[in-house]
């Protein structure tokens, strides 16, 4: 029998919060954000730990994708918003007047709850950011289109029709080559907003599982209405209402033993 | 051995989590086995000096209960296991008790044959002590390597081996009472025996539990009260 038993960590049932324990990849302080008259986010401040995945849960209109859009100023395309507070990546400061939105946006991927690929092909679609960069050496093209399309596992799947039109390929698929063109710029960041929910329930499994190799190396936020796709893939899990942070913390604690009530009411189906 | 296919979620790191958890309370029941095994070596060997190392080991096999069953929480919590995952984490969090308190019946034995140490005579019925403990202790075992195995055969094989651990233990009770009326100044000392064998007999009992949730697990079936152990057509 086995002689030694492996170390068992003591039992805690210690309130969410070891969040502020790991590296921090992203900061907002005191960040809110108006469209107009309308306030969508109220003083957000949230630590996004890097190469973790965190989550983001909230009934509609908590300010999840709002909190996104901030992150890498897609918000700035809108007349009326208005932000108030700091986002720091890294220690970017993505408002500063000498921040560059373009390089902003090269270090915060994006991926949508739509499979968005561009109408060109599956080569093409994952070379469309590198050669925004200047990248023009086909060899190197090649390569990092290979280790992007690798790293979102369709490499096996694509390798051999790199020509056809990204629309030919499944909605999974699609999203995936999403994935892998946000890849091939290196960010730093990858966001997503409800990236599986126009995935059968097999395809998000298998996206799901990405998400986790991912992790390994890169900061993954991930909004989502499925508070159980939150509880299955994320480390950290963050709980927005009326635009504010209600509650930030280890998922294995949020989804055990809430610190706040509205948190437990969101999650067990009382309210929301 | 993977009857019920539990490592191949599409989710490599739920397939990690449910194999951590087998092989957390895999570890555990080895514990709780060396607890016996250290007992019943106090009692036989008449070790006295084997207090420390068994109040260790019962603090280890507390802090194992806990951690596990909280694994097993956060699985539910996130996962939402269902079918043969469920049944598993289940399974698991009532074995937990039960082993748990297999660990506490080896403790209390340990503690009434330090009491038991220097004593004269008795050495047939130490001998018997002994035999129905690694009866006990063998039944642990087949329990857990049922578990590990989710070998449904074993576990009832197990369940069957506690009707003659039973039947051992009430003969052992007839000597003993038989002692105290023929020495009355004995009835301590032979008190404190039949209390070690009442415990063993406890131990069985729990065994008996532990098979019970692998037959659970592995069939889907609840045989708690059903009076599975004592029929033979369930050897067939």
């Amino acid at each position: 029998m086995l002689s030694s038993i492996p170390e068992f960590p003591s039992s805690s049932i210690a309130p969410a919060g070891s969040a502020e324990n790991a590296d921090t990849a992203l900061r907002t302080e005191d960040l809110s954000l108006w469209y107009g008259a309308r306030q969508a986010l109220d003083r957000v401040d949230l630590a996004i730990p890097a190469r973790r995945i965190t989550a983001l849960i909230g009934p509609s209109g908590c300010g999840k994708s709002s909190l996104l859009r901030c992150l890498n100023r897609l918000n700035d395309e809108i007349a009326e918003c208005r932000v108030d507070g700091r986002v720091l990546i890294g220690d970017t400061d993505a408002y500063a007047k000498d921040t560059l939105v373009h390089d902003l946006r090269r270090r915060i991927g994006m991926v949508f709850q739509r499979p968005n690929p561009f109408p060109l092909s599956i080569h093409d679609n994952v070379a469309y950011g590198l050669r925004l960069l200047g990248i023009r050496h086909r060899r190197e093209l090649d390569e990092r289109i290979e280790a992007a399309l690798k790293s979102a596992t369709l490499w096996d799947e694509v390798a051999a029709r790199l020509d056809d039109s990204a629309f030919s390929l499944s909605l999974g698929q699609q999203q995936r080559l999403v994935i892998a063109r946000a890849l091939a710029v290196e960010p730093e960041i990858l966001m997503l907003d409800e990236p599986a929910s126009a995935l059968d329930p097999v395809s998000t499994l298998r996206f799901e599982e990405l998400l986790h190799e991912l992790a390994q190396r890169y900061t993954l936020l991930l909004v989502t209405h499925n508070m159980q796709q939150a509880a299955r893939v994320s480390d950290f899990t963050a709980f927005m209402h009326q635009g504010c942070l209600i509650e930030f913390g280890d998922t294995d604690a949020l989804f055990t033993n809430p610190r706040e009530r509205r948190t437990e009411d969101f999650i067990t189906g009382r309210y929301g | 051995m993977d009857r019920l296919h539990l490592s191949q979620h599409i989710s490599r790191q739920f397939n990690s989590e449910i194999e951590d958890v087998r092989r957390q309370v895999l570890a555990m029941g080895g514990l709780v086995e060396e607890q016996i095994a250290a007992a019943l070596h106090v009692l036989v060997g008449r070790d006295a000096a084997a207090g420390k190392v068994i109040a260790d080991r019962e603090q280890q096999i507390n802090a194992a209960e806990l951690a596990i069953d909280e694994r097993c929480a956060f699985i539910l919590a996130r996962r939402q296991p269902a079918a043969s995952d469920l049944r598993l984490v289940l399974a698991v969090m009532k074995m937990l008790a039960d082993l748990e308190r297999i660990g506490d019946e080896a403790k209390r034995i340990a503690r009434i044959a330090e009491g038991l140490v220097g004593e004269e005579g008795g050495s047939d019925i130490t001998a018997a002590l002994a035999e129905l403990g690694g009866h006990a202790r063998g039944m642990l075992r087949g329990a857990l390597d049922a578990f590990a195995r989710l070998d449904e055969h074993l576990a009832l094989d197990v369940m069957h081996r506690d009707r003659r651990l039973d039947a051992t233990y009430r003969d052992l009770s007839r000597v003993l009472v038989a002692r105290m009326q023929e020495s009355p100044e004995q009835i301590p000392v032979e008190l404190d025996r039949l209390w070690c064998a009442r415990s063993i007999e406890r131990i069985g009992d729990r065994c008996k539990n532990l098979c019970e949730f692998v037959l659970y697990l592995v069939r889907g079936k609840d045989v708690r009260h059903s009076g599975l152990a004592k029929s033979d057509a369930s050897r067939e």
